[in-house]
């Protein structure tokens, strides 16, 4: 993939924006870029991409947040540190925004630098087996509604069609047919398509760009082995 | 498009309320369970029902009030420091015999406490939370699909006694996403003859009030209700087992406890150890006989909580102190990890306890 230097991950909240953010950070800093990971998300209290700095700092890449973020401080607060992201031009960002318009705002002051330079993928996260955009109509509304916040456009879709640990390879090839017609309808081509790791084999023949991803928000309650 | 959807534990108690019938809602935001208004919000308008804002918590109980007495289905949500405000509309509900769905998703406390998950509310939520001699149904959802099938069975068993049901979760579960069918199966209703509903001068007026003015009358309607209570005891605890056929050490723990505390099991077990759970599903009527049936063959019982030890005063009454409880407890937004359950069954294993 050619990356830009900005990648915006927006999309419905519980998408899976903050899982691929992470990935996405990881895959480019195996691609030999310097990057950082950027947690903006001002509306969620639980699982952020804060949770996975460890495994972000273990990698070499920077993050990027409030230190409020996973305390017990209910304030959608902004971390300083990310106008660097938009002062230092050489570094790559990931920028993981809250879900849906409310989430988008968090970039709006950051806006004119975006446009002026001109060098940034805003992707779109769908997950077509959440419930309120899980018709091409809702999506595109939830669409429309980040575009008014964000104050300019997607670029690219990003397909994370997912039931979370009961995920299937026919889950995924299931919502091929509502992928293609929001890549149709909105001019917007499909990024990529995401999958667990180990629907990788199943799934590789089938679908192009596909990007297989570790789930880094586990906790103890979740079942083991999975 | 297979059935399932993947919902946060939030929004699937909302879409749960609605296909039990629920059309009026009333709330005031708190984290973390904001979502349940966001949800009402967006779907609500869309099929004809309310969503509304109220200006405060007092103002969402004491409307709910005016639905139920209404015969409508109707639901409220809150995280613990709402929830005690709506208190004294929890203790009006129970005095005027109405049905409501309370949800409260739990943080920690006391105070303002935090934003992160708490099961300290407890006591709260078993022992009534308002004023006066009253129960509420209480259910304790341990995962997504369950904060669906127990919110509608909250509505059902309100209808069912006329009384107010609580749906006690904690922050996790409202915040975490799983995969969830949403076929809740049919809806059972319920006649409510004592609904106002408007006479149009063809019967008697109803009236919907907790206001006594002789204290015989009063005690005769407590006496009542706490006859019904003991029906409830007796017919509508609910509760899971994960092996304890041939258990020595007997967990107790509910919700987002009984997910890690079934992992530190499955580890304990590993290492030779007999351990195994009982799972309250319902916290009031407490499942007291399965725990009082346990006491015979295990030799010890730990409480894991998230809470200073609240739900562990009720498994000691259960088994009339016959063996003994230790606790294992994380509090003020923390949650227990496998391996801090795993050391107290360790330690219970070599027979000694807290």
């Amino acid at each position: 993939m050619n990356y830009k230097r900005l990648n915006i991950i927006a999309g419905h909240y519980g998408s899976g924006k903050t899982n691929i953010a992470i990935n996405l950070a990881m895959q480019m800093k195996a691609d030999g870029l310097d990057v950082v990971c950027a947690d903006l998300d001002i509306v969620n209290p639980y699982f952020r991409s804060k949770d996975a700095r460890c495994a972000l700092e273990k990698k070499g890449i920077a993050m990027i947040a409030s230190e409020y973020a996973n305390t017990n401080v209910d304030m959608p607060a902004m971390p300083s540190s990310a106008y660097s992201m938009f002062d230092n031009t050489e570094r790559c960002a990931v920028i993981d925004l809250g879900g849906d318009d409310v989430g988008a705002a968090a970039l709006g002051r950051f806006r004119n630098s975006i446009l002026r330079e001109n060098n940034y993928d805003c992707f779109w996260v769908v997950n077509p087996y959440r419930p309120l955009t899980s018709t091409v109509d809702l999506a595109l509304q939830a669409k429309e509604e980040m575009e008014a916040v964000l104050g300019f456009r997607f670029t690219k879709i990003i397909n994370n069609a997912n039931l979370g640990d009961e995920t299937t390879a026919e889950d995924i090839l299931g919502v091929l047919p509502y992928m293609d017609e929001l890549s149709k309808v909105t001019g917007l081509p499909i990024a990529f398509t995401v999958c667990k790791e180990d629907l990788f084999p199943d799934l590789s023949e089938k679908i192009n760009h596909l990007f297989p991803v570790t789930l880094y928000l586990r906790q103890g309650w979740n079942k083991k082995g999975e | 498009m297979a059935n399932k959807v993947i919902m946060k534990g939030n929004e699937a108690l909302a879409e749960a309320a609605i296909l039990a019938g629920c059309r009026h809602y009333f709330g005031y935001p708190i984290t973390p369970q904001t979502e349940v208004a966001a949800y009402m919000a967006k779907k609500m308008p869309k099929i004809g029902g309310t969503f509304l804002q109220a200006e405060s918590e007092i103002a969402a109980i004491n409307m709910v009030i005016g639905v139920a007495s209404a015969g409508k289905r109707v639901m409220t949500s809150s995280s613990s420091p709402g929830i005690s405000l709506k208190s004294e509309g929890l203790s009006y509900l129970a005095g005027c015999d109405l049905p409501a769905m309370i949800v409260n998703v739990q943080r920690g406390g006391p105070g303002l406490g935090g934003i992160q998950p708490s099961q300290a509310d407890y006591f709260q939520a078993t022992r009534g939370g308002g004023h006066g001699d009253y129960h509420m149904l209480v259910f304790a959802p341990s995962t997504v699909q369950e904060m669906v099938s127990l919110t509608v069975k909250g509505f059902d068993l309100a209808d069912k006694y006329r009384m107010p049901s609580m749906l006690l979760a904690d922050g996790t579960l409202g915040q975490m996403m799983e995969p969830v069918v949403l076929d809740v199966g049919e809806i059972k209703t319920y006649d409510k003859p004592w609904a106002l509903t408007g006479t149009e001068l063809k019967r008697e007026h109803n009236i919907v009030n907790s206001l006594f003015l002789q204290p015989e009358e009063l005690e005769q309607v407590n006496f009542a209700r706490y006859k019904m209570y003991e029906e409830i005891e007796a017919t509508e605890s609910m509760y899971d087992t994960y092996l304890m056929d041939d258990a020595d050490i007997c967990i107790v723990a509910f919700g987002i406890a009984a997910r890690v505390s079934k992992n530190a099991i499955d580890a304990a077990r590993a290492e030779g150890i007999k351990v195994g759970m009982i799972r309250p599903i319902t916290l009031w009527p407490f499942p007291k006989k399965p725990l009082l049936e346990a006491a015979d063959r295990v030799s010890s019982f730990i409480s894991v909580e998230l809470s200073m030890g609240q739900m562990i005063e009720d498994i000691e009454l259960a088994i009339r102190c016959k063996k003994p409880v230790s606790l294992c407890n994380r509090v003020g937004g923390m949650i227990p990890t496998t391996e801090d359950i795993l050391n107290a069954i360790r330690k219970a294993a070599k027979g000694g306890n807290a």
